[in-house]
């Protein structure tokens, strides 16, 4: 599946929910969901040092496509995160340079991505991206 | 002046704010140690000055310009007279509380020498911290702290014992921004003194909640903000005894500080010009004399008064609520409530506050030292004016209700 199709599908699942309670509901869900990285990894040298939540990231690549494994402090945080990695994951290293992530905006959740958020979000979309790029190289 | 009594309804009609909506909601503005909002006799005034009065002070024989120079100059006595101060020429515009803090760091500063020292607290911000901290690297001074207990008081028996002979400044917040601690700083200021130090007070977190007289405190430095009361952000004041500041060489230079400039050598302006090097922010020193009309026309009393009420409200609705634990209790203490609810992250918490049209602040509130103490990463503030009701509490507390059992595991 392309990261299109998959955006498309998330875009589709937001769109039954008409208030942002639900939304939220349902992105803290997904946050709750069983840790998205191993312990181990969770050291400071993979850690985005947000203002107010702190992110961890690590990126793998196999056979060719990347595997992200992130968690956040933040509920919402790595809410958004555990979207975000299913947009990407197994995807080529060169698609996820190229990406725009629209998804974001669409489902209405572009205000996580402001600078004044601090949330770590924005800095860690640019690992994904700095990660792949590595992986090109 | 004729102080009316207080009444909250009346003060809101002031605030146009009020009818701000957020997500749909009503809103509701908790986060006024960040910023404060504005009485509309401060707009207007602002949008006076640009719209008939805008013209560059101190330089102009023409008409416009003199009336500038005149509301500017106003302005000053204005904020001399409000807070005490002998003279209007200790009263130093700057652009807020970290600019005048600069200030004195750099120019008081080259008075230090290496094996001097500076004294802090623990619950500085850190515009009180990172200042002195490179005057310490320029000068080979020592950075020392006061510290404080778990319920945010400073230890002033620990105080004592610091100060020495070695001890030129002694640099304290009057009230802390994270914890809403209101430091004994008459005590503080009166110790320093005894061994010959000078003390300056950061005010950022005062004037808007209770009166403050820079010569009953006798303190050397005083530096606040206009946007936290009710004035322009980028416009504050250094208020500095006069025989300090003469004593002192200006950090900036350039226009409307000098005397005489030619390329062999340039002699000072007097105070207060000396220090306030280019064309400053007029609108904002006009407007920021505005707001202490408006600070004027109240019963700063009573002002506390009603804080307090809210207050002990807001804290006495929240201790209710399962898991809530509170960082800053001091015995006396303004209108500042940090807490943490087990299990939830402030983050989330602020975010789905504001969902509700409920502003909060969250994370750590430039005081990561203070966060360091009670090893956490930051908490949600709550912080009031004198605009905000118990309805507005009630509402919180409901928002809280609501979204807490949402993130809890």
């Amino acid at each position: 599946m392309t990261i299109q199709k998959k955006e498309q599908d998330i875009i589709d699942e937001f769109s039954i929910y008409d208030d942002w309670m639900d939304k939220y509901e349902y992105i803290i869900e997904l946050g709750k969901e069983l840790p998205i990285i191993a312990e181990e990894f969770k050291t400071d040298n993979r850690l985005i040092k947000g203002c107010q939540s702190r992110v961890w990231l690590h990126a793998d690549l196999e056979d060719g496509k990347m595997l992200f494994s992130a968690d956040s402090d933040a509920i919402i945080t790595k809410g958004i995160i555990a979207l975000l990695i299913r947009v990407l994951n197994n995807e080529k290293p060169e698609d996820i340079a190229k990406s725009d992530l629209k998804f974001i905006k669409e489902i209405g959740l572009q205000e996580h991505l402001s600078p004044t958020r601090s949330n770590g979000l924005v800095s860690m979309i640019k690992k994904m991206k700095m990660e792949s790029l590595k992986k090109l190289s | 002046m004729e102080k009316v009594a207080f009444n909250v309804q009346e003060i809101r009609k002031e605030f146009p704010f009020i009818n701000r909506k957020v997500n749909g909601k009503k809103l509701i503005y908790f986060d006024n140690g960040a910023t404060s909002q504005k009485p509309q006799r401060v707009i207007d005034r602002l949008t006076n000055f640009y719209t008939n009065e805008n013209a560059n002070i101190h330089r102009g024989v023409h008409t416009l310009s003199q009336e500038a120079t005149s509301a500017y100059e106003e302005s000053r006595i204005n904020i001399q007279q409000y807070i005490g101060a002998k003279h209007s020429h200790e009263i130093i515009f700057t652009k807020g509380t970290t600019d005048s803090i600069n200030l004195v760091a750099f120019s008081f500063g080259e008075h230090l020498k290496e094996g001097d020292e500076v004294m802090i607290s623990a619950m500085e911000h850190h515009s009180n911290i990172v200042p002195w901290q490179m005057l310490c690297e320029r000068k080979g001074c020592r950075l020392r702290v006061i510290p404080m207990s778990q319920a945010g008081e400073l230890l002033l028996d620990e105080y004592n014992n610091l100060l020495s002979s070695k001890t030129k400044l002694v640099a304290v917040t009057h009230i802390s921004n994270a914890l809403g601690t209101i430091n004994d700083v008459k005590t503080i200021i009166e110790k320093a003194h005894q061994v010959g130090a000078k003390v300056l007070i950061d005010g950022a977190q005062s004037i808007q909640h209770t009166k403050v007289d820079v010569e009953a405190l006798d303190c050397d430095f005083y530096a606040f903000s206009g946007h936290k009361l009710f004035g322009p952000t980028g416009v504050g004041v250094l208020y500095g005894k006069e025989e300090l500041l003469n004593d002192m060489s200006p950090y900036q230079g350039g226009g409307d500080m000098i005397s005489e400039v030619s390329f062999e050598r340039t002699t000072y302006n007097t105070l207060p010009h000396k220090f306030e090097a280019g064309t400053p922010h007029i609108a904002g020193g006009i407007g920021l004399g505005e707001a202490f009309h408006f600070l004027n026309s109240l019963d700063i009393d009573q002002v506390e008064a009603y804080e307090k009420e809210l207050l002990d409200y807001a804290t006495m609705r929240l201790k209710k609520i399962e898991g809530i634990k509170f960082y800053g209790e001091a015995k006396n203490k303004t209108s500042v409530i940090s807490f943490l609810v087990e299990g939830t992250h402030p983050y989330d918490v602020g975010t789905l506050l504001d969902k509700m049209g409920i502003a909060v602040r969250t994370g750590h509130h430039c005081t990561q030292p203070i966060m360091n103490f009670y090893n956490i990463p930051g908490t949600i503030r709550v912080s009031f004016a004198l605009y905000n009701t118990k309805e507005e509490i009630d509402l919180l507390i409901t928002a809280l209700d609501r979204i807490i059992p949402m993130l809890k595991d």
